[in-house]
């Protein structure tokens, strides 16, 4: 990939790439970095801030492996600058669930349906299924497969993907009534 | 009693983890790490004249730049030929960092180190490469007219040239009442995990080792591969897989390029050393499969029995030869299927290309030869007026052993070992409703909707040797750590290989943890590669797991006074049977196999010399005896076993657009009983939307400078969810006799027939003949008007 300009006219040489202070909320804490101007957030976040849940898989916003929510929107952290992170709330897979014994509904619903092989893509599709929930608490098996249908996955075939949403959606309803995850 | 694990659908035991975000891929590692990045050729074919490197040197934050001319020793020289065959008449392999030519787009020709990879790619960037022009050989017809060579040695662009045969294929055709000849054509496409490669290389200078994390399908093979190429001696080269997100064949290439040049790089600047393929790279750097131009003629009776078959293929291995022809002679020896066919002759050439290099590809050759033989059947129903599951019955192998008289990939001949082909076609027809098509197809047409229905039958060898291992621990607190040098990259070994070592043992399977692809566990290994993990690890670990019980019983014999023969091992404890008092948990019987003299905790205690226990007419470990309760055994089968299944499909193609969908997918499939049927299941899933995405929508386009066109998940064309249809799956459990377990493998299965079934469906809605996959909306459409031309040929039927 070519380097885009610098904005403070820097290019590569034997002065050092200038940083910037960037504070990143990521799953509730804070987090104060000095970053160079073009550091992706999807790099912040697994180097900098060292969440290496989210991955990186195309690097061009197509595979969503990276896709973390952005003030509970599914972004693509490949294509995100970590500086224009300032001011939102980031959520990684691991601030959907962190703990594997207690996975939250959606992980649980990948575990419970095989909806995983390699686990590479996995974390895309938590954080992208778990914002899909919170707007289509109840939907359809051809609504469970459109909205699984922007993240690439070499491994399932996706059948037990669109199990897992569907079975997400039942634990989480579960959950609700009962306070205790199922 | 403990419940039966073998056969049971249990989730998988790696998911709570990688749900989390707890997995630990390649990239995942070595925080700190210095980062390499790679210069490569942007040119197909070229002579390396100069690499000025100047201009990298003086950027902030670069710690090295190589060329051919840094790599040390063996690290210069020629990659290893890895799988010699006679049929290789010249063998060509790349190297670490091109010397003075490159073959490819992509080839790798400088490396730059630095303490980021924003830095490297920067540095990279400034680094010039002068070349001088060569025509590029581009395709597999033009890499066969050989107007150009790829390398100047290898006269034709032949790398290798074979012939089988088994009978006299050429009489038998020329004596038969029916005769066809059939030309076809696939292309390329390509693994696509994931995650792409990548390898994380640290010396310890301590203690003088190098340690070596890779995203490889091999991790033995990737350290005595750089043991060799860096001179380092075996026993201070550690290569662990860690988790590994996906691998379908590309990564048991070894040792990559990389490989060489990032663990030297380790060496040289003694500090730990990165690099993680991007996925450009990935497409224009690792490597690709399938593409072949096919001619088979066949000579067959009234009732569609195959007489004589005789087929020629040309194969593309790209620009070099690192895994020798392993591709085409799968192809060569899986084409005859399920059927008996006695006079059989196969002759393939394998070309160079000026193209990324070629290597096994999830079915690795095989689906080719399915694709040939399926479209043979389908053309002799067709020319017959038969319906083609009955041409297919005719020919099925009825009597096991079936002996092929061909070698196959381990150099030991093809005998199908077991199967009941005619039982899983008959629940193929039920799955799909086979005879109930036409009626579905009048309706469809009433509709003004065109639909065809397929059919691909297949046979795979699987669980070929040389052999893999296992050793298996008890510790004090009775926990069982099984370890087997095999890699896993999605396929559940964590829980299958646990499930196996829990029913050996009579333990909860909680108290089993499996560890895979990692040398300091398990240094004596092969690989992951034709679907073989479960068949030849998992007999491994149960073989080790019975000499663990055996052992375990021994020792709880003597500290209860009783016969071995007398004891069973039930829920972690060894009891005298129909004396529920006489027992010692295994915990405890793992104290007692190993005699101490200091105490390192409670229970240790009864392992002291006055612990109250020994036998003190005897020493404490027995001439035959070994301390601790472990056990180590290798699983090495006489030959491969052969799995079996056939798919049916049900296509619509739109009569306007010429749109392709996949309205109805089934497979009844026979890897033998099952350890995990949800994991093979998910097997199958996969391997189906690889078949599918092969036969609709992948294709890796090269134009005729070598340049490849789509090298991005934008413009490679891999199956999102919308592509994918529900899958419909049927099991047979036919065992092997070859193996304790009478397992067979199941992980290339679902793949190898999907461009044959794909065609077969689509051939039947539109009533001409397909021979090119993969089939795209706009080469049907094409075709459709050189049919309604005149200019392509109508199928018989109508």
């Amino acid at each position: 990939m070519s380097t885009p300009p610098h904005p403070q006219g820097w290019s590569p040489g034997a002065a050092p790439e200038p940083l910037r202070p960037v504070s990143l909320r990521v799953n509730g804490l804070e987090h104060r970095l000095d970053l160079p101007h073009r550091r992706l957030l999807s790099d912040a976040l697994r180097h900098d801030v060292g969440l290496t849940g989210t991955h990186v898989g195309c690097e061009h916003g197509v595979c969503g492996a990276c896709t973390v929510l952005l003030d509970g929107q599914p972004v693509r952290s490949c294509l995100v600058l970590a500086a224009s992170a300032e001011g939102h709330e980031v959520t990684t897979v691991e601030g959907i669930g962190h703990d594997p014994q207690h996975p939250s509904p959606v992980q649980q619903a990948f575990i419970d349906c095989h909806g995983l092989q390699c686990g590479f893509c996995t974390p895309g599709l938590i954080t992208t299924v778990h914002a899909y929930l919170d707007e289509n608490p109840d939907p359809t098996p051809e609504e469970a497969r459109t909205a699984v249908s922007g993240n690439l996955c070499r491994c399932t075939g996706y059948q037990n993907i669109v199990h897992a949403v569907r079975r997400a959606a039942h634990l989480r309803r579960g959950a609700r009534t009962t306070e205790e995850p199922s | 009693m403990t419940t039966r694990m073998f056969g049971a659908p249990i989730t998988r035991r790696e998911d709570p983890r990688l749900v989390t975000g707890h997995g630990h891929y390649l990239d995942d590692l070595g925080a700190g790490a210095l980062e390499a990045a790679f210069v490569r050729s942007p040119h197909a074919h070229a002579r390396v004249l100069d690499v000025d490197v100047s201009g990298a040197l003086d950027i902030d934050g670069i710690v090295a730049v190589w060329t051919w001319e840094d790599l040390p020793g063996p690290a210069a020289e020629p990659l290893p030929m890895l799988l010699p065959h006679p049929s290789i008449e010249h063998p060509v392999t790349g190297r670490a960092l091109a010397k003075d030519e490159v073959n490819h787009v992509g080839e790798p020709i400088a490396m730059v180190v630095a303490t980021n990879r924003y830095l490297a790619e920067d540095a990279a960037q400034r680094i010039r490469v002068a070349y001088a022009h060569r025509e590029p050989v581009v395709g597999v017809a033009t890499a066969r007219d050989a107007a150009h060579l790829v390398h100047e040695q290898a006269p034709g662009n032949v790398a290798a040239h074979l012939v089988q045969q088994v009978g006299n294929a050429p009489a038998r055709i020329e004596a038969a009442p029916h005769v066809l000849e059939l030309h076809l054509d696939m292309e390329r496409s390509a693994s696509m995990p994931l995650e792409g490669r990548g390898i994380l290389a640290r010396w310890d200078a301590e203690d003088g080792r190098l340690r070596v994390h890779a995203s490889t399908q091999t991790s033995t093979g990737t350290r005595a591969a750089l043991a060799a190429k860096l001179g380092l001696p075996l026993a201070r080269v550690e290569v662990i897989a860690p988790d590994v997100g996906g691998g379908f064949g590309v990564k048991i290439n070894h040792p990559w390029p990389e490989d060489i040049c990032v663990a030297a790089a380790a060496c040289r600047l003694q500090a730990p050393v990165k690099w993680t393929e991007d996925r450009r790279e990935h497409f224009i750097g690792s490597a690709h499969e399938r593409q072949q131009l096919q001619t088979v003629r066949v000579g067959f009776d009234d009732d569609g029995r195959v007489l004589g078959l005789d087929v020629e293929f040309w194969h593309d291995n790209g620009a070099y030869l690192p895994y020798g022809v392993i591709c085409p002679l799968n192809t060569s020896t899986h084409l005859l299927g399920p059927y008996d066919i006695p006079h059989y002759r196969v002759e393939f050439w394998s070309l160079y290309t000026n193209t990324v290099i070629v290597t096994p590809y999830r079915g690795a050759g095989r689906p080719q030869g399915v694709f040939m033989m399926e479209r043979t059947m389908d053309a002799i129903a067709d020319a017959l007026g038969k319906d083609r599951a009955e041409v297919r019955l005719v020919n099925f192998v009825r009597e096991f052993p079936h002996p092929l008289g061909l070698l196959m990939q381990d150099g030991r001949e093809g005998v199908y070992d077991s199967g009941n082909y005619p039982a899983c076609l008959d629940e193929l027809k039920d799955l799909v409703g086979w005879d109930d098509f036409q009626k579905y197809r009048a309706r469809a047409r009433a509709q003004g909707r065109r639909v065809g229905l397929g059919i691909a039958c297949y046979v795979e060898s699987t669980g070929a040797g040389p052999y893999e291992g296992g050793h298996i621990e008890v510790d004090t607190s009775g926990r069982i750590h099984v370890s087997t040098g095999l890699t896993t990259q999605g396929q559940g070994h964590e829980t299958v290989f646990a499930q196996v070592v829990a029913d050996e043992l009579g333990v909860p399977i909680d108290m089993v943890r499996v560890t895979t692809g990692d040398t300091r566990q398990m240094s004596y290994s092969v690989g992951t590669w034709g679907s073989r993990g479960a068949v030849m690890s998992g007999n491994a670990v149960h073989l080790a797991a019975r000499r663990v019980r055996e052992k375990a019983l021994r020792v709880a014999a003597r500290a209860l006074e009783a016969d071995p023969v007398d004891l069973e091992l039930v829920e972690g404890i060894v009891r005298v049977k129909g004396d529920p008092q006489a027992q010692i948990p295994l915990a405890m019987v793992a104290v007692l196999s190993n005699p101490l003299r200091y105490a390192f905790d409670d229970s240790a205690r009864a392992a002291t010399q006055f612990g109250g226990r020994a036998d003190t007419t005897r020493p404490p470990i027995a001439d035959d005896e070994e301390p601790g309760l472990e056990g180590t055994d290798f699983y090495s089968p006489l030959r491969s076993t052969f799995a079996s299944g056939m798919h049916a499909a049900i296509v619509e193609t739109d009569p306007e657009s010429a749109d392709i969908r996949v309205l109805r997918y089934c497979v009844v499939h026979d890897c033998g009983p099952m350890i995990n049927p949800m994991v093979v299941e998910g097997q199958v899933h996969g391997g189906v939307a690889q078949g599918i995405g092969g036969a609709l929508y992948e294709r890796l386009v090269y134009d005729s400078s070598g340049q490849l066109l789509n090298a991005s998940f934008m413009d490679f064309l891999m199956p999102f969810a919308s592509e994918v249809p529900e899958i419909r799956t049927a099991h047979l459990e036919t065992p092997s006799p070859l193996n304790p377990l009478g397992i067979k493998g199941a992980g290339e299965a679902g793949t190898i027939p999907g461009s044959a079934v794909i065609a077969s469906a689509i051939e039947d809605a539109e009533g001409f003949p397909i021979t090119r996959m993969p089939i795209s909306p706009s080469e049907l459409w094409d075709l459709r008007r050189r049919h309604a031309a005149g200019r392509w040929p109508s199928l018989h039927r109508t």
